[in-house]
């Protein structure tokens, strides 16, 4: 008689998915958006993703070593590298080299492995590294170019790049502030919202993602894409996304309804800055968000207005960043208050009332 | 008809095609049956026939004196060999009580009560011979089934409904009996119906198993009060609770049972086995089990008496094509596994799979990465990860203050993980922690009340023998005098 040596309960079947399937169904979602930028910005924002990416590989190696991690198993799980692609594409495109190798130091070395790795960060690692970067380099964090796409007789050639990102040698491009820093200058000049946007009213660009901003923030179409490919994949749900952005343009059509010279529609707030990145792929780590459907709706609703009280009254108008660490820290509370109800059960956890039977 | 909507659930690979098309074949008697006293849930039924006896087909080996219980039958004629321990299908592989029989071949049937009258029977007389044949709940739970027909009296009962879910993959052994034998299935359905004193009757199916739909829908038409209902294929729909609730739309409160909502669920096999108790008088000693697997060769439905060995049963289909990665009884999602072949085929033996690792897509256990799948799959409103973090950090209790105990465990966080966390073992030690602890803790109250009325015993003694005491002393104080009196006169 052969004797087989039983799993101690099952269940014997499982769904065939993993962490690094996860993982690289969010790359694959990014892919669009990031080839747009890379279109828009050149060969100076395809080097500065290189090296953003594959310090944070070397990092998390590293750090991995150090912590006795088995490498084979952690360093392939492509959560590092999803990690530094968020950290890319929400850093100025022509940025200097080192603003990435820093950024993904932070995100790994900072931001996940002190508090136990994959899993265990309390806080967006990628948030941290552009928090951090933003409060200490301000001036190289801030500094965008227009649109120079890699195709047009304007654009830096490979050798030009290289000495843009690494050598810090100027070019003849057209810098500026984004739109909402911008806006948030010349509101403090004491011009109104209609002036100011007279000839940058462009909401078509802003959905296409053709105007001044980070690498790959600005095309909320092909980011919405992406982020709806993995609602369908079921990496993410709909419910932070939906309540994110819905948060954003409520509060911001209120605000331009009670004071139009002061306060930007809803089209500007949703459709410029990182609204969709944010929504889509930041918000939503499964790690600092929550776990119920009702607490992620709740996450993306408080998120919208931090999003909108930064953006609008704070030193940092691209505040996303400063909002989703905010709301990471509330996490755990949030799941502690606002759980599933239990079947059978009241949302307090008594048993539900039983009708009255004869 | 409307459907309600239940929570949770998970949309499992089916993997049905291997054996839902095979019909149902007889499967020969085999040249011995292990058959244990033990089959259902309750009290063990105990043997009434001694080594040596001759039995005939049907006739009653072991008898069931509790209320909680169902008496066993022969499978077949032949001799008693052995009555002693046997290995049980269970995942212990621990040994319990066994009448072994080994055929005679001539398969020769005892003398059967004769059907009952259905015209004149009571509640009392159904259910009677419901008990008297053995019949248990054949969806796997093996839950005496005359007990929850005797329901009707005590409690108003509205809907019964007959659970033709199968939601478990490969199993399709409720699929081909309704498929095969849908007219038999509902004149149990009719009975049942009858004992329990209800008019309307729902036979749910899941969409999968078209064919039995249409078998049971042509059947059902012809009867009255009983409607099929076919049901999304969404796992755990089998689940009584949650079939309640996506036909009814009543949610059984925590605590309480279904029947306090005038709704009681039995399996589709019970319907059947109820049919030939009633109808033929034959005790249950045969079910229907589906063989499968990646690694069995054959896979198929065999219709296979009770005490049947499982190696016996593989035999039938061919034997194995390899060495299966995994052997357990039942559907894969909330089956047990099997230490080996030398198990015997009881009452709730669903199937017998033999899987290959390929097939299971096990893989290496991860960090949770906290993605809520689980939380969003769970039909009981769990939030699984957060349990077993907690059971992982010692802190049971703080699992069970979340709900541990209103886990169903039907493994759909563990399917859809996708850091392959063994979710359900870690919520099986903690039910298991804390029914050790409930036990130890009745027992510590049980031997406090013993020492407090041991104490309060032994106070009251010295209370009684100080009276005594006392009154002796009193009574010689008093003799004294009064003998120094009776002398002085």
């Amino acid at each position: 008689m052969t004797t087989y040596a039983p799993v101690p309960g099952g269940p014997y079947m499982r769904k065939n998915k993993s962490v690094q399937r996860s993982m690289v169904l969010v790359m694959l979602a990014l892919l669009p958006a990031t080839a747009y930028g890379f279109y828009l910005y050149g060969w100076p924002s395809i080097i500065l993703f290189s090296v953003t990416l594959a310090s944070a590989f070397a990092f998390e190696v590293v750090c991995l070593k150090i912590r006795n991690q088995p490498i084979q198993i952690f360093a392939f799980d492509g959560s590092a590298i999803v990690t530094a692609w968020l950290i890319a594409v929400s850093l100025p495109p022509w940025a200097p080299w080192w603003i990435g190798v820093l950024g993904s130091a932070i995100a790994i070395v900072i931001g996940k492995h002190p508090y136990g790795g994959l899993g265990q960060n309390v806080f967006n690692p990628a948030m941290v590294a552009r928090v951090a970067l933003l409060i200490s380099f301000p001036l190289e964090m801030t500094i965008f170019i227009k649109p120079i796409p890699i195709i047009s007789e304007m654009a830096p050639s490979l050798g030009d790049s290289l000495g843009i990102i690494f050598g810090g040698a100027s070019y003849d491009a057209f810098t500026s502030a984004s739109l909402l820093g911008t806006i948030r200058t010349e509101l403090g000049q004491g011009m109104v919202i209609s002036d100011i946007l007279r000839d940058s009213y462009q909401p078509l660009a802003w959905m296409i993602g053709n105007a001044t901003g980070s690498l790959g923030e600005g095309a909320a179409l092909l980011l919405t894409a992406g982020g709806i490919f993995l609602i369908y994949h079921r990496v993410i749900t709909w419910h932070i996304p939906v309540s994110t952005i819905a948060s954003i343009a409520i509060i911001a059509a209120l605000f331009h309804l009670i004071d139009a010279s002061r306060y930007p529609d809803a089209m500007v707030h949703v459709f410029t800055g990182a609204t969709f990145l944010t929504a889509f792929f930041i918000a939503t780590d499964p790690v600092t968000s929550p776990m119920s459907p009702r607490g992620q709706l709740f996450f993306g609703a408080a998120l919208g207005l931090l999003i909108y009280i930064l953006r609008t009254w704070s030193v940092y108008p691209e505040g996303a960043s400063f909002a989703i660490l905010i709301m990471n820290a509330l996490t755990p509370m949030i799941d502690r208050y606002l759980r599933p109800r239990i079947f059978g059960r009241t949302y307090k956890g008594e048993p539900l009332k039983s009708e009255k039977r004869p | 008809m409307e459907l309600f909507r239940i929570h949770g659930g998970a949309r499992l690979e089916g993997r049905k095609s291997l054996t839902a098309h095979k019909p149902t074949q007889i499967a020969p008697i085999p040249s011995v049956l292990h058959i244990p006293v033990q089959q259902h849930v309750g009290e063990p039924a105990e043997p009434i026939v001694h080594v040596g006896d001759h039995v005939r087909k049907g006739q009653l080996i072991a008898a069931s004196k509790k209320k909680i219980s169902a008496p066993i039958h022969a499978s077949t004629s032949g001799k008693i060999a052995r009555i002693g321990d046997h290995q049980a299908p269970h995942p212990s592989g621990l040994p319990v009580l066994t009448i072994t029989l080994e055929p005679d071949g001539k398969d020769e049937w005892t003398d059967l009560p004769p059907p009952i009258d259905l015209e004149k029977a009571t509640s009392d007389e159904i259910a009677a011979r419901v008990s008297d044949a053995g019949v248990v709940g054949m969806g796997g739970a093996a839950f005496p089934a005359a007990v929850k027909l005797n329901l009707g009296q005590r409690s108003k009962l509205e809907t019964l409904i007959i659970n033709g879910a199968e939601c478990e993959p490969y199993l399709t052994c409720d699929d081909r009996l309704m498929q095969e034998r849908p007219e038999k299935i509902v004149l149990g359905i009719r009975a049942m119906m009858q004992a329990l004193r209800v008019q309307k009757s729902l036979v749910a199916i899941e969409g999968n198993k078209p064919q039995a739909v249409a078998a049971m829908s042509r059947e059902c038409a012809k009867a009255i009060g009983i409607e099929v209902v076919e049901v999304p294929a969404r796992y755990p729909m089998g689940s009584a609770k949650h079939l309640v609730q996506a036909l009814t739309g009543k949610e059984t409160p925590a605590k309480s049972r279904i029947a306090d909502l005038g709704v009681l669920v039995h399996n589709v096999g019970t319907a059947y086995a109820v049919y030939e108790a009633l109808y033929l008088g034959r005790p249950l000693i045969s079910r229907i089990v589906t063989v499968s697997g990646h690694a069995i060769k054959n896979p198929g439905n065999y219709e296979v008496l009770i005490g049947t060995s499982i190696a016996y049963l593989v035999d039938l289909c061919g034997g194995m094509t390899s060495k299966p990665d995994q052997l357990f009884m039942g559907g894969p999602m909330m089956g047990i596994p099997l230490p080996d072949l030398d198990v015997p085929v009881v009452k709730g033996t669903l199937g017998v799979l033999a899987l290959k690792a390929e097939k299971m897509h096990a893989q290496p256990v991860m960090p949770c990465i906290s993605c809520g799948s689980c939380v969003i799959v769970c039909p009981a409103g769990l939030t699984p990860l957060e349990m077993a973090s907690r059971i992982k950090h010692d802190d049971v209790e703080g699992a069970a203050k979340i709900g541990l105990n209103d886990c169903i465990s039907c493994g759909s966080c563990n399917y859809v993980c996708p850091s392959h966390i063994p979710l359900v073992q870690y919520f099986n030690y903690g039910k298991g922690f804390l029914a050790e602890r409930a036990k130890e803790k009745s027992n510590q109250e049980r031997m406090k009340a013993l020492a407090e009325r041991r104490s309060k015993r032994d106070e009251d003694r010295r209370k009684e023998l100080e009276k005594k005491h006392e009154e002796a002393k009193r009574r010689h104080a008093e003799s004294i005098p009064q003998s120094g009196l009776e002398s002085a006169t």
